[in-house]
């Protein structure tokens, strides 16, 4: 079955993202897949403590992410009946959700716009920005 | 402190030097203990590091060159599993331990080096950072193999629990055992001398030089100082205020590169007299003037400052470096031993250069100078605004090096108490309080004593490893064999 990678950040315009791409998927009878990223770089700066930690902190923060983000993310389309998978993933946003779109070939990606201030926008792009310039198939950006 | 007869704050500071001076020149007379060579005095315990490293050089078919490239493919994530996202990598375990290392060993230190034994200790110093990138291979590897991983997904690693487990699976568990207590017993000395009172001594030298140097207003309340650091210390440690630690953990790097950039500006500034360095630092070396034992004793004085620097053969970094997600334990070994290069072959001849450049090692009052005041100099020669920023760093840098020196430390505490909560947080208070202490002494017995049970952490710890040598070849061939065969390949 064709699959719709849903990014969720629990903003508003992500859900209204999760309602247009699950509206989209019913009509087609495509499968939706819901990713939240965690913002992780390997290659940040912690002290000796933070990564004796870690391996438990991932796990907290996955299940933290889940049941915040995913959960209730994949709730809103509940009734409409379509199959939905719910993943959480570490890792740059935009990377993580190119490599799955080729990973799980993907028809097409759906996000919520961020709403980042121009001047973020300016410095560090955003990610809908990006990924509608790299990514291998077409992107809807839900205001 | 009676009432009636006020002390001032100079005698405080004298009374503690009266007070720990017998006690660290005792332990440096045993852990120190030298042999006559050459008409010089040989610490058996800087050969035994030397031998070792030469060892672990030659036994591991010389990874320090041929595996250098690999290293840094590993630590550029070439290797890394994407599942492993999320989880400590690579680049981030070599970061903290070099956070631990890089520090005052590579100012200070290195200045001490040539005051002592001329320009050419440096190149003796390169030696001694080539030879133990092997050492640190090894124990890293090893810390990897054998740590613990706990229920709740928190990982303790290091010498301790492969010096332990390692040695008991070849059939001799209390060997294993006391060599892991007599290492526990020492990281806990090392973390309190060299990670915490040379520290914080240094950098209350340093803050006191920019403020004035003999007549600076804070020259009489070094143990004030001191007590500032312990706070701010025991504020992280103890108090868990994360945001001071992760702030310090952000600025480092970046008071890594400024400090590198500042010596690249002296270099370059004076480039035509880099050739004439190299010179002196390699006819130094072979035959040097006027110092002690010739050759050997420059040789001597090296080892020991490199030693001190980058902590090869020591075991402290095997704690740092076992926290990371590997299947593979080599992997860990190959990242850990980019640490002395970073540390010794590229900061400390950064270092080096800039003090034999400008020729501040031969000014006649350089004998006089400690540690970083003599690095200070220098730079003040070509850049007059830089010892305020090298006194920031300084102290910077101290204080990541407490923290994860405190670290070590508490592990060794875990280890020898079971875990133990109440224990760990003893250790943190006795931390604090030899932060104070170490700020209020005069340099040479706290350098005396801090480089007393750093070394001393190596008896244990290379025992351990010759011991574990067969375990830590296969290990490591048994990688080398699967990155051939494309088993553990390359994802990008």
């Amino acid at each position: 079955m064709s699959v719709v990678l849903v990014g969720v950040d629990g903003s508003d315009p992500s859900r209204r993202a999760m309602l247009f791409a699950c509206e989209r998927a019913q009509q087609l009878g495509f499968e939706l897949l819901v990713v939240h990223v965690i913002h992780w770089s390997p290659y940040s700066f912690n002290t000796p403590a933070e990564n004796e930690r870690r391996h438990s902190q991932k796990q907290l923060e996955i299940k933290a992410a889940q049941e915040q983000v995913v959960d209730p993310a994949i709730a809103l389309v509940d009734e409409a009946g379509v199959p939905v998978e719910g993943l959480v993933r570490h890792g740059h946003p935009v990377d993580v959700i190119l490599d799955l779109a080729r990973e799980r070939d993907a028809e097409y990606i759906v996000v919520g716009r961020t709403g980042d201030s121009r001047m973020r926008q300016a410095v560090f792009g955003s990610t809908p920005g990006h990924l509608v310039q790299l990514a291998p198939v077409p992107v809807t950006v839900v205001p | 402190m009676s009432a009636g007869a006020p002390v001032t704050p100079l005698a405080v500071d004298d009374r503690i030097s009266d007070l720990v001076t017998p006690l660290s020149d005792f332990v440096v007379s045993i852990v120190f203990y030298s042999v006559p060579v050459f008409g010089t005095e040989l610490p058996l315990i800087v050969a035994w590091l030397v031998c070792a490293a030469v060892f672990f050089t030659g036994y591991l078919g010389f990874q320090n060159i041929r595996g250098f490239k690999h290293a840094l493919d590993l630590v550029r994530g070439r290797y890394s599993d994407p599942d492993d996202h999320g989880e400590v990598s690579h680049f981030q375990a070599l970061a903290t331990a070099v956070s631990g290392t890089v520090g005052l060993g590579n100012i200070a230190g290195v200045a001490v080096a040539i005051s002592l034994g001329g320009p050419g200790a440096t190149f003796w110093m390169i030696a001694a950072g080539f030879l133990g990138m092997s050492t640190k291979m090894a124990e890293c590897t090893l810390g990897v193999k054998y740590r613990h991983e706990h229920a709740d997904g928190t990982v303790s690693g290091g010498p301790m629990y492969y010096l332990r487990d390692g040695i008991a699976r070849l059939g001799r568990p209390r060997l294993g055992k006391f060599l892991a207590a007599f290492f526990a017993v020492c990281c806990i000395g090392g973390a309190i001398g060299a990670g915490n009172m040379f520290q914080s001594n240094q950098a209350t030298a340093q803050i006191i030089n920019v403020t004035g140097g003999e007549d600076s207003p804070v020259g009489d309340l070094r143990f004030v100082i001191g007590l500032l650091f312990a706070i701010a210390v025991g504020l992280v440690i103890i108090g868990g205020i994360k945001s001071i630690a992760k702030v310090t953990e952000k600025i480092v790097p970046f008071m890594a590169v400024l400090y590198v950039t500042a010596c690249l500006i002296v270099i370059f500034g004076n480039a035509g007299a880099v050739p004439t360095a190299f010179g002196e630092i390699v006819s130094g070396a072979f035959s040097p003037d006027g110092i002690a034992g010739g050759f050997v004793g420059v040789l001597i004085v090296g080892f020991q400052r490199a030693a001190f620097s980058n902590e090869a053969g020591i075991g402290s970094a095997s704690i740092a470096h076992s926290a990371v997600r590997t299947k593979e334990p080599a992997t860990e070994g190959f990242v850990a031993l980019l640490e002395p290069f970073i540390d010794t072959i590229v900061i400390c001849t950064m270092t080096a250069l800039t003090i034999v450049i400008t020729g501040a090692w031969n000014d006649p009052d350089a004998g006089d100078l400690d540690g970083v005041n003599l690095t200070s100099r220098a730079f003040e020669s070509v850049l007059p605004w830089f010892p305020n920023v090298l006194a920031i760093a300084v102290v910077l840098f101290a204080f990541s090096t407490m923290i994860s020196w405190s670290y070590y430390g508490m592990k060794a505490t875990g280890y020898l108490f079971g875990d133990n909560a109440t224990a760990e947080l003893a250790f943190k208070f006795v931390f604090c309080t030899f932060t104070v202490i170490g700020a209020a002494m005069s340099l040479d017995p706290v350098i005396g004593f801090s480089d007393s049970m750093l070394f001393a952490m190596s008896i244990a710890n290379l025992i351990g490893l010759y011991l574990l040598a067969r375990v830590l070849k296969a290990e490591v061939v048994g990688y080398l064999g699967r990155v051939r065969t494309g088993e553990f390949a390359r994802v990008k």
